[in-house]
């Protein structure tokens, strides 16, 4: 392989060669011609080339990562969908796109957040929102394992924590975050699932106070506040312990202790500078922000012993049951807040080069790797040698009231040039750590004990994050690396501007990591799970019991659907079953009134969905799972036969799965009437 | 013989033609590559202008506090089309009065001119390179972000690639012509 210097010097050796000519050649003009000739020949082929980029797949990849058809992937990977809001289950190492979570967008699709049954999920103490921008996941654990219980999403711009049921893979919990500005540093967990993290992104004046955007105004009145969401640990149902108020900076990421650490959480954090705008610059300054450990156990202990204020707040806390089939939302009136000037010796600053990203943790809980985003170095902090550096006062000053551990003091080693723009780490459980590195565009394997780099392979290209199966655990997996990358350009067939962006799958089985595949996402994949199959499939809800069926709105069989209308709201208790719609044909409803269809789904078979939808109605459709049952709202702007149809392949006769309701001008006189199968439906009185 | 002889006065129309191409091609181009650059970005240096993918090139200096690079910067764009113009000029003087020494002299304007570009485009680059903002996100000390005047160079995650373009090559191409006929003009008088 030719380098570009190479080449030029391949180059530059025919120019002389050329002038030599020149100079020494007798009979010149004769061959002036050859010599003009191959220097536009030179000219025209513009001269040298960069070399391009290349994958390099090798040896075995393709049989790496066949899974054949009908067989399952060995891990399921739960990764987030950034700017869709979503979250995305793919089988590795197959790539194999298994399902979206909806989370924190409307869903059209299946009408997750359009229903009436799901619209409460998205509703905030500003309204219903309807987007979000999902980053980081986290699975629960149960001594330092995941556990395939539960999976916990953080909504980054209205600041959320979402909870998701492993075994019938959708949203049950929002949890609105108080106090908070935007919730990036989150949701990170604690080894037994103790608490869920929610880290503030942007500092702002607490109580959703206004302030002067100054920088004055900032040092002044601008906080930030790490939330601990406690988890009840039968039902999964979180709720804020209590939050921690820091002085104004920006929580970026963080990761909670275990082993040895367990009981501490670590934050990295940027514009400690504290400037309000052109942070580009601005929070870039410094040559060292913080790495910001909180002891939660001792912040436990001051919270029972009663030294947490209580502050008045609003936030709500959205629960979806599997019985009602119904989210319903609860306002929450206060948090306890914790500030470390009055309950001394449970926060502490770590220096930590260049605004750190990354804060990860290793699986043996001794060692807090930073990644300075603009560092030229990786420091590895050493949890003995913070603990001890705390128990001995090493300290090089305090930064609002809090103590700041001298860097060398709290510092296991440095990992010396070892790319460009490193964000983030995992961990392979054989002592291994890997880091990304957005600028240099590539992974890095290196041994957390002597800090030497073992490897280096490009990513295409520019890498976020990047996820080893089980990496932030306690036991990693070990046996592939994701990268999730920000840029594809010339990766997949191009499809315009807005490109797919991708994951590309390593085995780390080796010494040397071997690139295997490429495969592109939803949204933007931030961060990522994964976890043995094994641990969850076979807990998967295949139906809902019918029995157990505990909607409001419930028709239990054909014999129990009926239209009642009070007012002008209407409501049609609807079934379906394979292949019809009970009432398939409705009557009497008018311009204006507001028809309520709820929609269950009698069968009692494994993948057997109805869908619904009706002509016109501006709302998304319904996607009814077996047992199930969900309820669109429709208002008829015009009078006229509204068409009404199951939009899921049901059955052979699924395209007969249809029916017609008739709406009529207001005031009309048109009877309330119903059925399926009868050609003329009996009528019956309005209420 | 004080002369110029006929292969002489030939070339002198050859080297007008090559100096003129500079009008319709650009003289000098720098390749950028990164990974997340796979397909490259370029820049193409003008007689009067910079052109290709400047705009990307300064998004991406901002970050270590090089300045813009903007078109109306330089003054050379002004001075050089008409610096080449004149030596055109020259040049058909040289072909009406036909003596060997307008042609060495004129080869000498050719010499002077060249080599003052090339100190004043290394100049420009050594600026750009060094002379960099304090307060940029990104400082690693001790790093500098010149491009080679000719060659490759690697600067961080850049590797850099810079050479003449077509008109460049044109423009050696005169030189060579200009510096060979003066030779087999000045050996031919001797002979003589």
């Amino acid at each position: 392989m030719l380098k570009p210097g190479a080449f030029w010097n391949l180059c530059a050796t025919m120019t002389e060669l050329n002038n030599i000519k020149i100079i020494t050649h007798k009979y010149f003009m004769k061959n002036l011609s050859i010599v003009a000739l191959s220097l536009v020949a030179l000219a025209a082929t513009q001269g040298c080339k960069m070399k391009s980029t290349e994958s390099a797949v090798s040896g075995d990849a393709a049989s790496k990562v066949y899974v054949a058809p009908g067989k399952y992937d060995e891990f399921y990977t739960f990764v987030s969908g950034g700017f869709s809001g979503q979250v995305s289950v793919y089988g590795i190492p197959s790539g194999r796109l298994l399902k979206v979570i909806p989370v924190f967008s409307q869903n059209p699709e299946n009408g997750y957040g359009y229903n009436e049954e799901t619209k409460p999920m998205l509703q905030t103490t500003h309204g219903f929102i309807p987007w979000d921008d999902q980053h980081h996941l986290a699975l629960s654990q149960t001594n330092g394992e995941h556990d395939g219980r539960w999976l916990f999403a953080n909504a980054n711009n209205s600041p959320r924590v979402a909870r998701i049921d492993l075994k019938s893979f959708t949203t049950e919990e929002v949890l609105e975050i108080p106090n908070s500005g935007g919730n990036h540093s989150s949701p990170f967990i604690t080894e037994n699932t103790e608490y869920v993290i929610a880290g503030t992104r942007f500092a702002i004046p607490i109580g959703n106070a206004e302030a002067s955007l100054s920088n004055e105004s900032f040092k002044a009145n601008f906080k930030s506040t790490v939330s601990f969401i406690g988890v009840n640990q039968e039902s999964g149902h979180m709720g804020i312990s209590f939050q921690v108020i820091l002085p104004g900076m920006d929580l970026d990421l963080s990761r909670a202790g275990k082993g040895p650490s367990h009981g501490w959480f670590f934050f990295s954090t940027y514009n400690t500078e504290q400037a309000s705008t052109l942070l580009e610059v601005n929070a870039s300054q410094k040559d060292k922000d913080f790495i910001v450990a909180i002891n939660w156990k001792k912040a436990e202990e001051y919270v029972k012993a009663g030294k947490a204020k209580k502050m008045a707040t609003e936030y709500y806390h959205n629960t979806l049951n599997h019985e009602t089939h119904m989210a319903t939302s609860e306002i929450i009136k206060e948090v306890l807040t914790l500030d470390p000037n009055e309950s001394k010796d449970f926060v502490y600053l770590i220096p930590c080069p260049k605004s750190p990203h990354g804060c990860d943790v290793d699986p043996t809980g001794e060692y807090i790797v930073g990644s300075g985003k603009l560092a030229a170095l990786i420091p590895v902090f050493s949890f003995k040698k913070i603990t001890d550096a705390i128990a001995a006062k090493t300290f090089e000053g305090e930064y609002y009231g809090i103590p700041v551990i001298k860097y060398e003091a709290a510092l296991h080693g440095e990992v010396k040039k070892p790319g460009l723009g490193p964000l983030h780490t995992e961990f392979d459980g054989k002592g291994n750590a890997y880091t990304s590195f957005f600028v240099s565009s590539e992974i890095v394997k290196w041994s957390i004990k002597d800090l030497k780099i073992l490897d280096r392979v490009p990513t295409y290209y520019s890498i976020g994050h990047l996820m080893v199966p089980g990496g932030d655990t306690k036991k990693p997996y070990g046996k592939y690396v994701i990268a999730y990358n920000k840029i594809t350009k010339d990766r997949y067939l191009p499809t315009g501007p807005e490109l797919a962006q991708s994951a590309q799958l390593y085995s780390i089985e080796g010494d040397k990591m071997q690139l295997l595949l490429d495969f592109p996402t939803i949204g933007e994949p931030h961060y990522a799970q994964g976890i043995l199959a094994s641990k969850i499939k076979d807990q998967n809800v295949k139906i809902y019991d019918i029995n157990k069926n505990k909607h409001p709105y419930v028709s239990m069989g054909e014999k129990a659907t009926k239209v009642t209308r009070v007012g002008n709201r209407v409501d049609v208790y609807m079934t379906a079953i394979r292949s019809h719609l009970t009432p398939d044909n409705i009557e009497g409803v008018q311009v204006g009134d507001e028809v309520y269809f709820h929609v269950t789904n009698l069968e009692q078979d494994w993948d057997v969905p109805h869908g619904f939808a009706v002509k016109h109605a501006d709302n998304a459709e319904l996607l009814v799972m077996p047992g199930e049952t969900a309820t669109l709202k429709f208002v008829p702007k015009k009078s006229g036969v509204y068409p009404f149809y199951c939009t899921d392949f049901c059955s052979a006769l699924h395209q007969e799965m249809q029916g017609y309701l008739r709406v009529s001008p207001k005031g009309t006189a048109t009877p309330l009437k119903w059925g399926t199968g009868k050609t003329d439906p009996e009528p019956v009185a309005a209420k | 013989m004080k002369k110029l002889s006929t292969p002489g006065r030939i070339s002198t129309v050859i080297v007008i033609g090559c100096i003129i191409t500079l009008a319709f091609f650009p003289m000098w181009r720098i390749d950028l590559a990164a990974p997340q650059y796979p397909e490259g970005i370029m820049m193409e240096i003008w007689v009067n202008d910079v052109k290709g993918d400047v705009d990307i090139i300064n998004g991406l200096n901002h970050y270590i506090g090089m300045k813009s690079i903007h078109k109306e910067d330089f003054k050379e764009f002004v001075y050089l089309p008409i610096a080449l113009s004149v030596f055109c000029v020259l040049g058909i003087i040289v072909l009406l009065v036909r003596r060997k020494s307008w042609y060495y002299a004129w080869t000498g304007v050719f010499l002077a001119m060249a080599g003052l570009s090339m100190y004043d485009f290394w100049k420009w680059e050594y600026d750009y390179g060094h002379n960099l903002d304090p307060t940029a996100p990104i400082k690693v000390p001790g790093m500098a972000y010149q491009p080679p005047l000719i060659g490759y160079k690697k600067m961080l995650n850049f590797e850099a690639l810079s050479q003449p373009d077509i008109g460049g090559w044109f423009f050696i191409l005169a030189g060579a012509i200009l510096v060979g006929v003066s030779i087999y003009e000045w050996k031919k008088s001797k002979i003589v």
